[in-house]
């Protein structure tokens, strides 16, 4: 590829090659506190949908070690989006050194809290905001649980908000705002320094939550087997790993509480976060 | 006609309440299972039949009298692939 940026995230590491100078220039901006990636387990390619929609009407196509035929490409101005859906990609398809959950985690006092949910449930907003609120972020989109230790690994990339959500995520170093997006509006929130920097220190789960957001307040306590249920469905990998999927999982669902909510604003869900975790 | 289940090495087992997880480890296929299912599981080491079952499972289960719920828990672990005909 013409242009090529290399990255690590956590225990990920990612070659991003690009037709254009742009995207890479704006990753390279986004990602400027991360270290640069050694061995790269991924590639991922931007590159026009046919030869000449590299100039004309510049269309992205997401290629790499793992595709989906049936993604559309995006317009040249999305092609961070481009770039984070084909990491995401390669680390739900590819990923096996964790059984990877589709959940954020913030940690406090060296004890994380995993938040899984479908999109709209609030994963990265919550995430973000705990991030603000004295916890450390571990990432927004995958939480990567290590199953000979039962701890999780950072993968800390930038938080991807979409539409109103991107208002109420907080201060902190943001990317371009990316408008009418096939998911709206989307806008990355960089995790603060020392987050970056501690993108190698893993936490133990102590509580896993199950937000959903627009209803009246409410909190119960999940049992093991509807977690249990409920992240096999949220693993893209559950089956890919085989036993030792099952078995990380069993015992993180046997060891560790598990609470449903329902928010209808992001005060309310703090607050009944920390009231869970006190 | 008697049944088999796996032998207890081809299956890992973790209760997590009324529900347990069964992983059988030579389709790679996970299973929630509520009782009487694992003690069917665990019964069904040596194969038996119907009635032969039924006894085993009397001792601690409420099923004696209802011979139509058993055949159709074994009948759901029979789809599942956890039961065969021996």
């Amino acid at each position: 590829m013409r242009h090529a940026f290399a990255v690590r995230v956590g225990p990920a590491s990612f070659r991003i090659g690009s037709a254009w100078r742009a995207p890479v220039e704006a990753l390279a901006d986004l990602y400027r506190d991360y270290p640069p990636a050694t061995v790269p387990d991924f590639t991922v390619r931007l590159e026009p949908t046919r030869p000449w929609r590299r100039w004309l009407r510049p269309s992205v196509a997401i290629a790499g070690d793992f595709t989906l035929p049936e993604a559309a490409p995006l317009p040249l101005a999305q092609a961070l989006l481009a770039a984070e859906m084909g990491m995401n990609l390669q680390m739900a398809l590819g990923w096996r050194r964790h059984l990877l959950l589709h959940a954020a985690a913030v940690e406090r006092d060296g004890r994380a809290l995993l938040i899984s949910g479908e999109s709209g449930a609030g994963k990265s907003t919550l995430a973000s905001l705990l991030a603000t609120r004295g916890w450390r972020f571990m990432g927004d989109e995958f939480a990567l649980l290590d199953p000979a230790s039962g701890t999780l690994a950072p993968f800390p990339r930038p938080a991807s908000l979409k539409n109103a959500s991107i208002a109420l995520a907080g201060e902190g170093r943001w990317g371009p705002l990316l408008e009418g997006t096939p998911k709206g509006d989307i806008r990355h929130r960089v995790p603060d320094r020392a987050a970056i920097d501690a993108m190698d220190r893993g936490a133990t789960p102590a509580l896993i939550l199950f937000p959903r957001f627009g209803e009246a307040a409410a909190a119960r306590a999940v049992a093991p087997s509807e977690a249990f249920a409920r992240l096999t469905q949220a693993s893209t990998n559950y089956q890919m790993l085989g036993e030792a999927g099952f078995v990380a999982l069993t015992r993180l669902v046997r060891d560790v509480p598990a609470v449903a909510i329902d928010y209808p604003d992001t005060a309310t869900a703090i607050a009944l976060i920390e009231e869970r975790w006190a | 006609m008697r049944y088999r289940a796996p032998p207890a090495t081809a299956l890992a087992t973790v209760r997590l309440d009324e529900f347990t997880a069964v992983y059988h480890r030579p389709s790679g296929a996970t299973h929630l299972l509520v009782e009487p299912a694992p003690e069917i599981l665990a019964a069904l080491v040596e194969p038996l039949t119907l009635d032969e079952l039924a006894d085993r499972l009397a001792a601690t289960y409420e099923l004696a009298g209802d011979a139509g719920a058993l055949v159709a828990r074994v009948d759901e672990l029979v789809a599942a692939g956890l039961v065969a005909p021996a």
